[in-house]
């Protein structure tokens, strides 16, 4: 800004020849000034660089390469080159002629050549079991010997494995046969191909992932109303008592806040195990019988109950900002206007809080459907979340193309979700403590 | 490569202090593993005395073999081994073993003979070495039952009692996966132990599997931790309970647990050691290897925990648990008294075709 | 607040149920917090208060958690972890996020609104999504299972926060103080340092405190991207209830709570000195 002044100070009604107006040293007053703003501009610029910089490599980047995985489908390419030329004019309807074997021979036997870190035949095993099931043996068990094969090598593959005979398997080579997939999200989606490559539903018995999408939703959703149950009426309490009161019951929903994830999540299983203080409270007031404790975690229930409780601040917090600003005057005029106190809070008050209600919903329903660690310690199998399943996919079962199918729908989901909220409240409304 | 290890494996087969006998530089070894009781258990049979035998090396235990299979692939991917050992299943070393990133074993040439001389090959016991992967232990996946809670004269002893709900009422507790339950299933309807896996590889074989999982679906609780499975036994919130024969042996010995264990058709499976390809001190971790998987060590082990010896010639040696004095051979798995129905765990199978059983189990689990 | 006299007997049964009902709620949000507490204190290893506890009797109570938990290597090592990364990440995020604040608050600022997008992104992203990202990269680029990847992975997720508050701080700064000092022959850098920061510095520090709590929480970036020597005090809690559940847990639960209460301390004087220097008294 300083800068601005300096260069660009006028110093009285110099114009030239065609009336434009003209600074000190000469130059039309628009240019300075345009200068002077796209000077301004780049200083700007250059302050959140590191930052942009910083971001974009570390975060957004690992998180777009790992997106790519889910559409990356180089195993068949590197593995079977020759095979993929000879199938090119194959039809998929009954077995590949002999030319096809021997490429497949070909390319095999080309393959244990290499040293064995960059043999491709295992990842290729792998990856066609995904598609297949037992294609990994099929691989593995003809690799032992393909190098004694002789011809008609059609008999020599599927004397090895009967999987050679099957045309599901060659249709899954040609059709992974190409650098980029969608059978990644196929999968994803529970569906798969069928003969004539059309993308079908799976066979009832094998679908899940939609059904853990949608159970997400739905436990989110669960969270999300009951996190508004219980906020709703302690903000409102909150925001009608006297500031000095407000202020000290507001470390209730603070000191949950600012504590550690675990410590709550632990806090929660000392709580409602099976021995713990819940039930062996109960059982000691003699409220239930010893065998009768309830089942509170390791489940849904358990779920529900801990992330309720750590999500409840993220709903308190904007609900009471935004209560805060309404007069109680309305309520009062409502009233004196005849309104019964029911009538005033639905169609006075109410009203008025839902930029908050928005505000803190999104925000606990974004934060719930990408939860980890506390649907991980205390859900057990029922209360699992998507987000359990692609760790398992990265961590376990090893399919990284099917976890970055499942992440990249949340993260669009989640963008979805977002961007809804910024429409409604804005970013700046995003405040903490 | 071979004919290396052969030389190194000679050198210490004459004495583990030939090693430290040389200059040698100071190595830290980061051995990957389970945590818990079970890396304990190592440290004490193995790392300690190793250590003390070699004091040029460090033993760095890191407990991640749960999820070793990404850490080894992101590490190999990267050129950049940074784990010297992993302790894991042998179906996750069977897909390490495919992507070529752990190093393939041979036996003969890198461990050491029983004391008869047997070769290795032929010690380990059968089934259990891999391409990858070397065998330690051998656990097993037990059905266990509460004794208070059926008469005195009808207390149950098999498989299919698991699956008799009219002369076996309660609830059941059983694994949150495919595996083990399906076997049993089969095993309950009448296939033979040598044809179960014959059987669940066609797709007839996995309905008739679930169809007879059907039959008590309504009496199972899931557990998904180790731990659970003793939990929901010692609370009484369960009949039956499956669990590791490990777990089951700590909470009936150790903490007085009211439980049997009924042997039959208890599933077998190994956990062994494999070696990243590229790692940083293959060398010291091959001499660690010949003596670490030799007949006394892995005797050893099971003085800490109980679960069988994967050798042959070690299962005469195992002695008394170091803590309890218990005896431990009754305990082990392999214990002829308790292998008289085993049903070994196929890994290959498990590798082929756990993908699609444990969609359909997972299903099947919330329908 | 006191009961208005022309309240019906109606009224009055709701005005208390009300109450009730309110501070059942933060009885709710308080108590699995602060029950942890005396069972920390608890001398046998259950989760449950003994006969002896609730008799008072002092042989119920023991310190042996609180042994254990200072004796033990790893929770000793994970505490150091925690507070180095923590520290580091922190120093990270904060310069980064104020520099950046103070740019976005420019008028001048062009595309505000998608650089704002990105750079908060980090606290939008599912974690998981973020972890699972950053152990691809964090690998291949050798940096995975060191101390840099983990404080660079902490620092990403922090800055939003540090971007935000100073922003926040910074809608309600003057600029004619600036421009003050600028007329009156200060450097830019002596404007910086003598009018800016002293101004915005309570924003600066809420900022950088909520960066420090996200790294000092944070567990699933670490699950996926630190190795062991890199442990943290949640990575060794998270081990710890997967694994064999003690009531050690509940006497580092303890701790952490107290570090919780002094932070929020800190953060709300901080909140109000803040509102004071920009005039923005607190009603």
């Amino acid at each position: 800004m300083a800068d601005a002044t300096a260069e660009g100070g006028l110093t009285g009604s110099e114009t030239d020849k065609r009336g434009r107006l003209l600074t000190s040293d000469g130059t039309p007053l628009r240019r300075a000034l345009e200068r002077a703003n796209r000077r301004r501009k780049l200083t700007a610029l250059a302050l959140v660089a590191p930052l942009l910089a910083f971001i974009l490599i570390f975060f957004a980047f690992p998180i777009a390469q790992m997106m790519w995985r889910s559409v990356d489908n180089p195993q068949v390419v590197n593995a079977l080159p020759r095979t993929l030329d000879a199938l090119q004019d194959w039809d998929g309807r009954a077995l590949p002629p002999e030319p096809v074997f021997a490429a497949l021979h070909a390319d095999m036997v080309a393959d244990l050549d290499l040293p064995r870190r960059e043999q491709k035949i295992g990842p290729l095993g792998i990856r066609l079991n995904y598609e297949l099931s037992a294609a990994r043996s099929a691989i593995s068990r003809t690799t032992r010997d393909v190098a004694n094969f002789q011809e008609p090598y059609s008999e020599a593959f599927t004397a090895a494995h009967r999987l050679w005979g099957d045309v599901e398997l060659w249709r899954i080579i040609k059709r992974e046969g190409k650098p980029l997939t969608l059978s990644y999200y196929v999968a994803a989606l529970d569906r798969e191909y069928d003969a004539d490559g059309n993308i079908v539903k799976r066979p009832e018995n094998r679908q899940i992932y939609v059904s853990l999408f949608g159970r997400t939703l739905a436990l989110s959703l669960a969270i999300t109303a009951m996190t508004f149950l219980l906020g709703f009426p302690i903000a409102y309490y909150l925001s009608i008592l006297p500031m000095r009161y407000a202020n000290l019951l507001m470390i209730a929903v603070l000191l949950p806040f600012w504590t550690s994830l675990l410590v709550r999540t632990s806090a929660w299983i000392v709580l409602l195990q099976q021995q713990g203080v819940i039930n062996n409270t109960l059982v000691g007031l003699g409220i239930i019988g010893d065998d009768g404790r309830f089942s509170l975690i390791y489940n849904q229930t358990g779920t529900i109950i801990a992330m309720t409780h750590i999500l409840l601040p993220f709903m308190v917090l904007p609900l009471y900002s935004v209560m805060r600003t309404i007069p109680p005057s309305y309520m009062r005029a409502a009233k004196s206007l005849g309104a019964t106190p029911w009538t005033a809070f639905r169609r006075v008050y109410f009203p008025q809080t839902l930029p908050g209600i928005g505000a803190g919903g999104v925000l606990v329903f974004i934060i719930s459907i990408g939860y980890y660690i506390t649907p991980a310690l205390v859900g057990g199998q029922s209360g699992r979340m998507i987000s359990n399943e692609i760790a398992r996919h990265i961590q376990q079962s090893l399919n990284w193309g099917l976890a970055a199918a499942l992440g990249s729908m949340l993260l669009v989901g989640v963008l979805v979700l977002y961007w809804l909220y910024n429409r409604l409240v804005g970013t700046d409304s995003l405040k903490f403590g | 490569m071979s004919s290396k290890v052969k030389l190194i494996a000679l050198s210490s087969a004459v004495s583990v202090m030939a090693l430290s006998a040389a200059a040698n530089d100071p190595v830290s070894l980061t051995i990957v593993s389970w945590g818990g009781a079970y890396t304990a258990s190592q440290q004490r049979a193995y790392h300690a005395p190793f250590m003390e035998a070699n004091p040029h090396v460090t033993i760095v235990n890191d407990d991640g073999s749960a999820n070793a299979l990404a850490g080894l692939r992101a590490q190999a991917q990267a050129g950049n081994v940074t784990w010297d050992l992993v302790d894991m299943l042998p179906s996750d070393a069977q897909l390490a073993c495919d992507e070529g990133i752990i190093l393939q074993i041979d036996h003969d040439a890198m461990l050491a003979p029983a004391p008869d001389g047997t070769p290795a090959s032929e010690d380990f016991l059968p089934g259990s070495l891999g391409e990858c992967f070397i065998p330690q232990i051998v656990y097993s996946t037990v059905l266990t039952f509460r004794p208070g809670a059926f008469p005195e004269d009808n207390q149950p002893s098999s498989i299919a009692d698991l699956f008799d709900v009219e002369n076996f009422p309660g609830r059941r507790a059983l694994q949150d996966r495919p595996g083990t339950n399906l076997e049993w299933a089969l095993y309950a309807d009448g296939v033979a132990l040598d044809e179960i896996y014959d059987v669940l590889s066609t797709p007839e074989g996995v309905d008739r599997a679930f169809a007879k999982l059907d039959t008590i679906k309504d009496h199972i609780i899931f557990w998904t931790e180790g731990a659970q499975a003793p939990q929901l036994l010692a609370d009484g919130e369960v009949a039956f309970a499956t669990g590791y024969n490990g777990r089951m042996f700590d909470a009936i010995e150790v903490e007085g647990m009211e439980a049997a264990i009924i042997w039959d058709g208890q599933v077998v499976e190994w956990d062994g050691w494999v070696v990243p390809a590229d790692g940083p001190n293959v060398d010291v971790v091959m001499e660690y290897l010949y003596w670490a998987t030799d007949t006394q060590r892995l005797a050893d082990q099971a003085k800490f925990i109980s679960y069988g010896p994967a050798r042959a010639s070690s299962a005469p040696l195992v002695g008394q648990h170091a803590d309890l004095g218990i005896d431990m051979a009754p305990h082990m798995p392999t214990n002829p008294d308790n292998y008289f129905a085993p049903i070994v765990l196929d890994n290959d199978f498990w590798v082929d075709y756990g993908d699609e059983l444990r969609e359909r189990f997972a299903n099947w689990m919330l329908q | 607040m006191s009961m208005p006299a022309y309240y019906t007997t109606k009224d009055k049964i709701w005005h208390y149920t009300f109450r009730v009902i309110c501070f059942a709620i933060f009885f709710f949000l308080l108590a699995p917090i602060l029950i942890m507490i005396p069972l920390s204190f608890n001398a046998q290893p259950f989760f449950t208060f003994t006969r002896e506890m609730l008799t008072l009797n002092p042989e119920g109570y023991s310190l042996r958690w609180y042994r254990d938990f200072l004796g033990s290597e790893s929770w000793m090592r994970s505490i150091r972890n925690s507070f180095v990364i923590g520290i580091a990440a922190t120093l990270v995020s904060t310069t980064l996020g104020t520099l950046a604040a103070l740019g976005l608050s420019r008028s001048e600022m062009p595309a505000k609104g998608l650089i704002m997008g990105i750079l908060i992104s980090p606290m939008i992203v599912p974690l998981i999504i973020s972890a699972a990202g950053m152990f691809f990269f964090f690998s291949s680029i050798n940096i995975a299972q060191t101390y840099l990847g983990v404080v660079l992975a902490h620092a990403a997720l922090g800055t939003p926060f540090v971007v935000i508050t100073v922003t926040a701080t910074l809608v309600g700064f003057d600029q004619s103080l600036t421009r003050a000092a600028a007329n009156l022959g200060a450097s830019p850098t002596r404007t910086f340092f003598k009018i800016t920061m002293p101004l915005i510095l309570p924003g600066v520090i809420s900022g950088a405190l909520f960066a420090f709590i996200t790294s000092f929480d944070e567990i699933v970036v670490v699950l996926f991207v630190a190795g062991v020597e890199q442990r943290t005090i949640p990575r060794e809690m998270w081990s710890g209830i997967r694994e064999d559940i003690s009531p050690t847990i509940l006497a580092v639960a303890t701790i952490l709570v107290l570090i919780s209460v002094a932070l929020l301390t800190v953060v709300e004087l901080l909140r109000r000195r803040g509102e004071r220097m920009r005039g923005l008294s607190p009603q």
